[in-house]
């Protein structure tokens, strides 16, 4: 899992079937100090919003359990919306 | 899933067996703000319709591979989606 900040979404007609409906968010991945370090597009689950920090699931076998597929070109998921990072 | 501008088309008569017509297309990853990162790469045309000049979305590794029908076929790389807008807020971004 990585922690994102979304900042823009995609939209699209013509697509893959799986993407019908579903909500295409811009996230910059970020490390937990902040920084930036590239962007994923992920399929949105929980209403995260441009400006939030967000938990992204990058990994394809679990992205299509939660959406109770066996097979689907998916990989990335925002799966939670992050309240507080703490670091030691 | 990254964005990508398709640049142009890679035609192949002797392929590996499942990617009887499979359209291959040349893609050139892009940044959030569409600018070009990286190099281009050869991705297959999970939708069928794109085309060079359009802005797509694509998946990668095994992704790639479950993005086309019939599924698991060897390809690294595959179009699933054409964008019709993206929308980016510069304020909250950190890149």
């Amino acid at each position: 899992m990585k922690i994102g900040r979304v900042s823009g979404n995609v939209v699209s007609t013509i697509n893959h079937p799986f993407f019908d409906g579903q909500r295409l968010m811009i996230c910059d991945l970020i490390n937990p100090d902040g920084e930036a370090a590239g962007y994923t597009i992920a399929v949105d689950t929980v209403g995260a919003g441009v400006g939030e920090t967000v938990l992204i699931n990058d990994e394809g076998n679990s992205a299509r359990q939660i959406f109770g597929l066996a097979t689907g070109p998916i990989r990335a998921v925002i799966v939670g919306i992050v309240d507080s990072v703490d670091m030691e | 899933m990254q964005l990508g501008l398709v640049k142009g088309t890679v035609v192949a008569t002797v392929k590996s067996e499942g990617l009887a017509g499979v359209k291959f297309l040349i893609v050139q990853p892009l940044d959030k703000y569409r600018e070009p990162i990286g190099s281009p790469v050869v991705a297959a045309d999970g939708v069928y319709m794109a085309g060079p000049g359009e802005l797509v979305y694509f998946v990668s590794s095994r992704e790639a591979a479950e993005a086309l029908d019939p599924r698991f076929v060897p390809v690294d790389h595959a179009i699933v989606g054409i964008v019709d807008q993206v929308s980016v807020d510069r304020e909250s971004g950190t890149i």
